[in-house]
């Protein structure tokens, strides 16, 4: 087998050092009703060709966005990534090293670690950030336990445009810890809404911006509401690349940030892994879940860095931790650390202003579709549009025609009665032909 | 400087000793390895590495949403970009450089098959939610990869959703409370965990609100049999068990703290971090177990990539398996489908415990790896890293401390510091002065029941060259150690990229992020 370097000869010699007569001798502790002497029912060793062989297979079967007019969002997005970002992050250095315990040998990891949390921290217009989270959805349910311990109440407001996998994400927490959870009834634009629900017991109010419809929400008045009843703001951003156009949770008064950072760096890999942004008012910090990276000095003063407040964290406190992760997502936020290095904000704003631009090119072809809505009135780069039929025929039949026209709400949410709206978005990487093939074929399915 | 302890007697801060030679380059340069600044100091603020068309519509449709203050984040182009990262990964171990012997952590050979698989436009470049009928090689691969993990560990059902070994912990424990509860029993609010056991069992059972209860260890390192049916009653609703332990040694009883604990009305999680010891050779349902996660980014080799991404998928036993969270894939005539909602089928499902479908990127790289090994080469992978451990274990316990002497070991081999004692040198010194030999230490002071602990896992990846390599250097250590030398190891590392850091400090005063310096004009300060 060729990823095992012992040969008969070493097992022998090996085992003779050890003074055992055969390798049964060091599994000797398991009982023997579990030994098994055989191997079990599966494929025997494989080299290399032959499985690309089969994995190729199951592959080819498969319709990549790239081979399509392609407008799929609702939290995750194609965007364009440079060469060099998926080159860095495989280089031996960062993809086969751990987690950075030892700080004298990862200096690498920790750095960019400390530049990501700066990145972070920036782009949210917050004060401090983590070292990522597993995605963005772990990232809020966490964040709704994090409100729960820094106001000791027991209650959590989640907005209308709340993507419903963050909203059953939380659910499935909260409830295991006596969280009670409020869910206001999907709406394509209807944020503020939560300032009604909001009462005594209320720890946070979780928005989300541009939110699952795309509409973007300035929640300055929203915070304002919020902070007034003693509870946190959580803002959720499942489209990071947006913080390059609208303004930042920080600058509305989000007391925590929790986002989906895939849009940069990383690819769509079909839903995961992803990495997930936390962001924090200063005053939080030791409540913040997952690691931290700070500065500090080494024996001859230099700077370094180093994984710290580790205090809150599961090796050390074990059932007093602020969570229970571990290993979270250093090589997605590896990739993010570079391709925001490689945009800066100049780039940023470019993309972003072209991501914005291409959906409002993608709006104005789809309003011009007989029988098509439009719903969201404002928005960066994904708009909702009411269809005069369930959007996921319509999908099917265009996706048989080999285009991906984006995700019908009721993928998401089969209960809110919103079988005949589509999610459409655009990035950077639709062109306009792709729009107009979009509308055409669109028109065609519907006057059929 | 000052000198503190934590709790487990692990020095927080460096102390201070002159380097080895008093060479110093005049730029702070150490020959290849450069001092680099971060990238918010190399005036980029007006840069970008990437060529982007102006868009051909404005934003004046967004008004006061648009923002207007500088983001303050800087640019590099193409080429400092490169030169920066390749600059930086140089200050990093890696298990592609030397054996890397981190217990518990199973840093093995990450092959590179994996790697280019997990990148076919197939897999990398479809959507979490393109219509299924576009993604049936996804979901054909979902499926396989969850028919593997069944037969490899004899369990009749799979979570693949979460995304580490953590949030399979997560699962378990949901699985466990959804079950309790549709029997009508509220009453059970205590979990059972071993004093030996990983940090995120406790973390795991406090977050979703269980009690922790400790279980003792007998002298042989084992769950304290009598110990556990005192602690046993109608208030415990599970017992998380890590199997190989976190001591390296097999729980012989296993089979009867199943028993035990199913006896009393509770389920039996088993941590699978160390699932690579037995993987082809023992079926963790044939021990009744009800729940194990398995760490795909451990036993099936998905790289660690510096902490993440993983995968920890979770398989249950039949009295679990209804509970399991959504979404996951079944099989209808004309192809795969995936179960999203708690309806139908999964009417008793728990919930979702992420969005989308968990970790495809982990899926592709662990099934290329199964594949790749076979049933036979995956039952080798055992038996190497057991012998590997073993065969350390042997070479180096007349120089240092063995935890547990008698019998075998499985994957890893534990030491405690009892050999250092009077030699006024700590477990952290020497796994410092391992750096300097050109070795990633061991891990140290975990398990917490032992003192000082050093656990090296060598893995099946290591050929047994550079086994004798690390022996070789091991036991050199130990020779200065008991001669005295304490210099080299208090001082240690000294030819690694940093000398010790300090944890005190940064953990006092935190700086978390990168801030201007007073008076600096760098933009958006």
């Amino acid at each position: 087998m060729r990823y095992l370097p012992l040969t008969a000869d070493d097992r022998r010699s090996m085992l003779s050092a050890i003074g055992a007569k055969s390798i049964d001798d060091l599994f000797v502790d398991v009982p023997l009703s579990a030994r098994r002497d055989g191997v079990v029912d599966l494929p025997k060793v494989m080299g290399e060709l032959e499985v690309e062989r089969e994995l190729s297979a199951l592959a080819a079967r498969n319709k990549p966005a790239g081979s399509v007019p392609f407008f799929c969002g609702a939290g995750a997005y194609r965007h364009h990534v440079p060469a060099t970002v998926d080159h860095v992050i495989q280089r031996s250095e960062f993809l086969t090293s751990y987690t950075p315990y030892q700080p004298e040998i990862a200096q690498g990891t920790l750095q960019v670690l400390f530049e990501f949390q700066t990145q972070v921290a920036r782009l949210t217009g917050m004060e401090v950030a983590n070292a990522s989270m597993y995605d963005g959805s772990t990232a809020a349910a966490e964040a709704v336990l994090m409100a729960s311990r820094v106001t000791r109440r027991t209650r959590a407001v989640l907005s209308p445009g709340l993507h419903p996998h963050y909203v059953h994400s939380i659910e499935t927490l909260a409830h295991a810890t006596s969280i009670q959870t409020e869910r206001l009834r999907p709406a394509v634009d209807a944020e503020a809404d939560v300032i009604e629900a909001i009462d005594a017991n209320t720890a946070c109010v979780v928005v989300q911006t541009p939110n699952v419809f795309g509409t973007a929400t300035d929640v300055t008045r929203i915070a304002e509401a919020v902070h007034a009843a003693g509870a946190l703001l959580i803002v959720v951003t499942t489209e990071v690349m947006s913080l390059g156009l609208l303004k930042s949770p920080g600058e509305m008064g989000a007391d925590i940030v929790a986002a989906e950072g895939q849009s940069i760096g990383n690819a769509l890999n079909f839903g995961g892994p992803y990495v997930g942004l936390f962001a924090a008012r200063e005053k939080l910090t030791r409540q913040m879940p997952g690691r931290l990276c700070g500065e500090t000095v080494d024996a001859e003063g230099r700077r370094g860095f180093v994984l710290t407040l580790s205090t809150r964290e599961q090796h050390i406190r074990r059932d007093k931790a602020t969570s229970n992760i571990c290993t979270n997502s250093g090589l997605c936020a590896l990739a993010f650390n570079i391709h925001m290095s490689l945009l800066g904000e100049k780039g940023l704003r470019k993309v972003a202003a072209v991501n914005h631009a291409q959906a409002r090119k993608t709006r104005d072809a789809l309003a011009a579709v007989p029988g098509v809505e439009v719903l969201t009135p404002r928005f960066f780069n994904e708009i909702a549009v009411r269809l005069p039929r369930p959007a996921e025929q319509v999908v099917q039949v265009l996706a048989d025609h080999n285009i991906i026209a984006g995700v019908p709400f009721s993928r998401l949410d089969p209960e809110a009665g919103m079988d005949d709206v589509l999610l459409v978005a655009a990035t950077e990487i639709v062109t306009d032909h792709d729009i107009k093939l979009l509308a055409m074929a669109l028109s065609k399915v519907l006057s059929a | 400087m000052s000198s503190s302890m934590n709790t487990v007697g692990r020095p927080t801060a460096p102390t201070e000793v002159d380097p080895i030679h008093g060479f110093q380059s005049l730029t702070g340069g150490r020959g290849l390895l450069q001092d680099e600044p971060l990238i918010f100091e190399m005036d980029g603020w007006d840069k970008t590495g990437v060529d982007v068309p102006d868009a051909d519509l404005d934003a004046s449709d967004l008004g006061a949403l648009v923002r207007r203050d500088p983001i303050g984040l800087p640019g590099l182009s193409e080429p400092e970009t490169m030169r920066h990262y390749v600059r930086l990964s140089q200050k990093n171990h890696a298990i592609d450089l030397a054996l890397y012997p981190l217990g518990s952590c199973t840093m093995k050979h990450n092959p590179r098959l994996n790697e280019k698989m997990a990148r076919l436009p197939g897999f990398s470049d479809i959507h979490p939610l393109q219509p299924q009928s576009t993604v049936q090689g996804a979901l054909a691969l979902m499926d396989r990869l969850a028919h593997w993990l069944k037969t490899l560990t004899g369990m009749p059902a799979v979570a693949l959703s979460p995304k580490a070994g953590a949030h399979g912990e997560l699962c378990g424990l949901l699985a466990i409370h959804a079950a309790h509860d549709a029997k009508g029993d509220h009453a059970r609010r205590v979990v059972l965990v071993p004093t030996s056991a990983h940090g995120t069992n406790p973390a795991t059972a406090a977050f979703v609100g269980y009690s922790v209860r400790e279980i003792a260890q007998t002298a042989d390192g084992r769950v304290d049999l009598q110990d556990l049916k005192a602690k046993l009653g109608p208030d415990v609703a599970a017992i998380m068990v890590t199997n190989p332990n976190t001591c390296g040694l097999f729980e012989r009883d296993i089979v009867e703290i199943a028993r035990l604990t199913h006896e009393a009305g509770a389920y039996f999680y088993c941590d699978g971090a160390n699932f690579n010891a037995i993987v082809g050779r023992v079926r963790p349902g044939d021990l009744g177990v009800d729940a194990m996660h398995i760490n795909l980014h451990k036993t099936f080799s998905t790289p660690h990539g510096g902490g993440g991404p993983g995968a920890g998928p979770v398989v249950l036993s039949e009295a679990l398996a209804p509970f399991a969270p959504t979404p996951w894939v079944v099989s209808h005539e004309d192809g795969f489908r995936l179960v999203e909602f708690e309806e139908g089928e999964a009417v008793q499902s728990f919930g979702r415990m992420n969005a989308f479908h968990g970790q495809m990127g982990m899926y592709v790289r662990a099934l290329t790896y199964m594949m790749s090994h076979g049933s036979d080469g995956l039952r080798q992978v055992a038996e190497d890293a057991v012998l590997n451990a073993n065969y350390i274990k042997a070479r180096l316990s007349d120089v240092m401390s063995p935890a547990f002497p008698d019998g075998p070991c499985m994957h890893e081999a534990l030491f405690d510091d009892r050999w250092l004692e009077g030699t006024g040198i700590t477990t952290l010194d020497f796994a410092k002065a391992m750096i300097d030999e050109g070795f990633h230490p061991m891990t140290m002071y975990f398990p917490l029941v032992v003192h000082g602990a050093m656990l090296i896992e060598p893995t099946e990846t290591e050929s047994r060259i550079e086994l004798d390599r690390f022996i070789e250097a091991l036991r050199a250590l130990a020779g200065a150690a008991r001669a005295g030398e304490v210099d080299r190891f208090k001082g240690a590392p000294y030819l690694a990229p940093m000398r010790r850091l300090d944890e005190t400090q940064a953990a006092r005063q935190p700086r978390l992020s990168w801030k201007a310096r007073e008076g600096s004009n760098l933009a958006a300060e």
